[in-house]
């Protein structure tokens, strides 16, 4: 399997008024490789939406990449890029869709033009061939009436539409890479499975590698190939997804599937996890889901690294050392 | 969308109407004779005082004449100037093409070099440049533009005879058009340069207060992802949607200018209504002052509902609804 | 109004201002006592149109007055009547605002016709019409008429605020528990609107001013022989390549408090009205 991207020991940081800085992503590595979907999930807060940013170096000002982190996409160092050439990547190798595609549409140009200047953006082209395959985009994401669309208006078209025009701009450059950040989030549950359709037979047919962001375990059984649990700035589990949800075992999971109701089984009490989420610019030291862990322990005091569980799965716990 | 533009203009006249009803009864319900301008109302025998204004319509009761005021208005007629003793209405036509020469090539100036100066100062916020600009245009504001006139026409104008300090046009230059044209320009420089330091302040603030709140929404976000470069980001997709609140900001804008251009065209001696308007003051020419003010007070409405409309035109989330 | 204070110091502009203005004001109060009259001739042979000098920092003009003591007691002129004019805008302005939002209905849409109507009509032309239609006007009537013709666009915001705050839940609620619904509303409005106001008032004095400036250069405003800075400079016209000093203090001061009042109301409105500006 060929590697599209390698994330590793990303930290951003943003400066706070006394001066010092702190580390809302701090130390997360992951890899892609060509044709998988991995699934960042987490709750808000926990990071996710900042590691994608990051990819592209859009992390928003005043915070910043720090030094020792790694993003290589296939032979690019991402970090090492500037102007031109930094610009090159975003849409060309990695595409990105956003939560609300009201407001990440611009209002005042038609929804072909949108993505006709996604195309010409990273190819010569003229104007009509680039409307020619702004409406072949359409059409790929699943619009009925292509053609006719590619006049409208953003605010003439339905949540689910809209969302798929967002996904034809990320398609339009032809990226290696699609990165969808909380995509149905913002959509009503029953469009919701239609995007995640549309994005995996996409995936399919051109071959390419999705990071799928969300807090939503649903939308990742089933779609995702892989999964990296997110906490405080972290990853503390990840697995394939089957593995993962046979068997959860960061007490931060575990927490997170009892607050899950499920359809099969028995009807059991959904049990939330006690305590919130720690603001980024207060970590807790050691484990930094001691606070909240009803099986936290002494050793829970140091802060854990990545420990293997199982096949191809990691968590990072010291109960890792307990099981086999 | 066309019912609208009927409620519109609806409201736009009303608001006319009621304009001009004020105009009206504030001159005719102050204390003061308006004969005493003619200087003579002490020296004037009653017959020759009840002839007076009988031909003024002084003697009707009030609501009489502001009918015929308006009667007369819908004719187009504004009465006859006391000074120059022919149809105000003429008299402003005759002025009206200076003062919207003057007029708009300082909106011009301002709308191109205000907003890029605006739209410049969001990009690099709080900036060295940033900060300089609105301290210099806020001291532009803050001049008193029939000083800043004097001056500008005292130093260029006058002691180093750079560009002429008043006036509309050289008498004494002959020639074809283009000498014709050129000295005109050569005139407008000095006027236009005074009035629009003391008002691109405006365009430049609410630009700039556009553009930063433009800049932070998700599209923006969207563009740069997409890989387009800073440039188009910032002008094809920011700009044209921080235009709109500069646009309807035009209407509420054009009192200043003129304002504005009563003291710079008296300065300039520049042939225009402002001069008009403060040389009727002088003369107590409260036929022509008023035919001003109700002319000023179409103006701005125009303005007002042009803009409007400009806005519904551009942005298509109205335009199509 | 201690608020205020605080939030103009934030920035280096709003420091600025309020310290010329302070300057200034001390200047108007004081600085009489310490200067030469204005209205005193010095030697008309010798002491006419001299450039500014150890005995005269800013000249004298061209009936051989000190243009320094005549730019003070312009000062006291030019800040009383702003002063003034502004506290009756606002006052107006708060007023009727009031009345048309808790009114509403017809009286409300007749005052805001009229708003609109008079709105139209730029100030000065308003100001011009009036001033000129009687023989003589006093001061006193100056500041009304300035006063009564800038309560517009305050009278909106207030009517705006109190508007709203009649659709409030808190005040029906406030109501149902025996509360008189008039003074919920007015220390509600009272607090809600206090930053705008001072805000508008701010920028409405360095407005009035140069209003009032231009009025004296047309000969409308203040009456001579009561030094005002508009009328210095239209009586420094036929001076001005000789003497240009006659004409450039008076118009300095102009420029300079209005840019502090300017900067103050900018520091204010950063503080106090984030969403008006």
């Amino acid at each position: 399997m060929t590697r599209v991207l390698d994330v590793r020991d990303l930290r951003v940081s943003f400066p706070t008024s006394a001066g010092r800085r702190f580390h809302p992503v701090d130390g997360v590595s992951f890899t892609l490789d060509r044709g998988e979907t991995l699934a960042l999930v987490g709750e808000s807060g926990c990071g996710k939406s900042l590691t994608s940013l990051a990819l592209v170096r859009l992390v928003p000002a005043p915070g910043r990449v720090d030094a020792g982190s790694t993003i290589r996409l296939g032979d690019t160092d991402v970090l090492a890029l500037e102007g031109e050439a930094l610009r090159r990547i975003r849409g060309k190798r990695i595409g990105m869709i956003f939560q609300d595609p009201m407001t990440s549409l611009n209002p005042v140009f038609t929804v072909g033009d949108q993505i006709a200047e996604g195309v010409r953006a990273h190819a010569r082209m003229s104007r009509a061939d680039a409307r020619e395959r702004a409406r072949a985009l359409l059409q790929e994401v699943g619009i009925p009436d292509p053609a006719g669309r590619l006049d409208a208006y953003p605010h003439q078209l339905s949540g689910g539409m809209r969302q798929r025009v967002m996904i034809a701009i990320a398609l339009a450059a032809e990226p290696e890479i699609l990165v969808a950040d909380e995509p149905t989030t913002a959509l009503d549950v029953t469009v919701q499975a239609q995007i995640l359709e549309v994005l995996d037979e996409l995936r399919r047919r051109r071959g390419m590698a999705v990071l799928l962001i969300t807090h939503d375990l649903g939308i990742v059984a089933g779609r995702a190939d892989r999964v990296a649990v997110m906490y405080a700035g972290q990853i503390v589990e990840e697995a394939p997804t089957l593995e993962l949800f046979e068997h959860p075992s960061h007490p931060y999971t575990q927490g997170l599937f009892a607050s899950v109701p499920r359809i099969t089984g028995p009807v059991t009490r959904l049990t939330p996890i006690g305590g919130t989420v720690p603001p980024p610019t207060a970590w807790p030291s050691g484990c930094r889901f001691r606070p909240r862990c009803p099986q936290a322990f002494e050793k829970s005091e140091r802060p854990p690294e990545l420990l293997p569980v199982g096949p191809a799965h990691r968590m990072r716990c010291w109960l890792a050392e307990r099981s086999g | 969308m066309a019912r609208w533009l009927a409620r519109r203009t609806a409201q736009a006249l009303l608001t006319l109407l009621v304009a001009i009803v004020l105009l009206f009864l504030l001159t005719h319900l102050l204390p003061g004779d308006p004969m005493a301008r003619e200087g003579m109302a002490h020296s004037l025998s009653a017959a020759q005082r009840e002839a007076l204004d009988a031909r003024y319509g002084l003697d009707r009761p009030m609501l009489a004449q502001l009918v015929a005021f308006l009667a007369g208005l819908l004719r187009g007629d504004l009465g006859t100037s006391f000074e120059y003793g022919r149809p105000v209405t003429t008299l402003l036509a005759e002025r009206l093409p200076a003062t919207l020469l003057l007029g708009g090539s300082v909106l011009l100036l301002n709308f191109t070099v205000g907003l890029w100066l605006g739209v410049r100062q969001a990009v690099r916020k709080d900036s060295a440049e940033d900060r300089w600009l609105t301290a210099l245009s806020l001291a532009g504001y803050s001049t008193p533009s029939f000083w800043l006139g004097l001056v500008l026409a005292a130093t260029i104008g006058v002691r180093w005879h750079l560009l002429p300090p008043a006036g509309m046009r050289d008498p004494l230059v002959s020639g074809g058009l283009l000498a014709q044209t050129a000295d005109l320009l050569r005139h407008l420089v000095l006027p236009v340069l005074t009035l629009s330091l003391v008002s691109i302040a405006g365009a430049m603030r609410y630009q700039r207060t556009a553009m930063l709140e433009t800049l932070h929404l998700p599209f923006i976000l969207t563009a740069r992802a997409k890989g387009l470069s800073e440039r188009q980001v910032t002008w094809r997709h920011a700009w044209r949607n921080a235009l709109f609140p500069v646009l309807t900001l035009f209407g509420l804008w054009l009192p200043i200018l003129v304002t504005g251009s009563v003291f710079v065209e008296s300065v300039f001696a520049w042939p225009g209504l402002g001069s008009l308007a403060a040389a009727a003051v002088g003369s107590r020419d409260y036929p022509l002052l008023i035919g001003a003010s109700v002319l000023v007070a179409a103006i701005v409405i125009a303005a007002s509902l042009l803009s409007d409309i400009a806005y519904a035109c551009l942005d298509p989330r109205v335009r199509l609804s | 109004m201690a608020a205020g204070f605080r939030a103009a110091r934030r920035t280096p502009g709003g420091r600025a201002g309020l310290a010329f203005l302070f300057f200034l004001v001390l200047l108007a109060l004081f600085g009489p006592l310490l200067l030469p009259d204005p209205f005193h001739q010095f030697d008309l042979l010798e002491a006419s149109n001299t450039a500014p000098g150890p005995d005269h920092p800013f000249g004298t003009d061209q009936l051989s007055r000190d243009v320094l003591s005549r730019v003070v007691s312009g000062a006291r002129i030019s800040l009383a009547v702003a002063a003034l004019a502004v506290a009756l805008s606002v006052t107006l302005g708060a007023g009727i605002g009031l009345v048309a939002g808790y009114w509403g209905g017809p009286v409300d849409a007749t005052l805001m016709r009229l708003v609109d109507g008079a709105l139209a009509i730029p100030r000065l032309f308003l100001l011009l019409l009036v001033l000129s239609v009687p023989e003589r006007v006093p001061l006193f009537a100056l500041i009304l008429l300035i006063g009564a013709t800038g309560w517009f666009t305050t009278g909106r915001v207030v009517r705006a605020e109190t508007l709203r705050l009649r659709e409030e839940t808190f005040v029906r609620a406030a109501e149902a528990l025996g509360a008189s619904r008039r003074r919920i509303i007015f220390r509600h409005l009272l607090v809600n609107t206090a930053g705008p106001l001072l805000v508008a008032a701010t920028l409405g004095v360095g407005d009035v001013i140069l209003l009032e400036a231009g009025l004296s250069y047309l000969g409308l405003g203040v009456q001579p022989p009561t030094p005002s800075w508009g009328g210095m400079i239209m009586d420094a016209r036929p001076v001005l390549e000789a003497a240009p000093w006659v004409g450039i203090f008076p118009g300095l001061a102009i420029t300079l408090t209005v840019l502090a009042t300017n900067l103050v109301g900018d520091a204010l409105r950063e503080a106090l009205d984030p969403r008006g500006a």
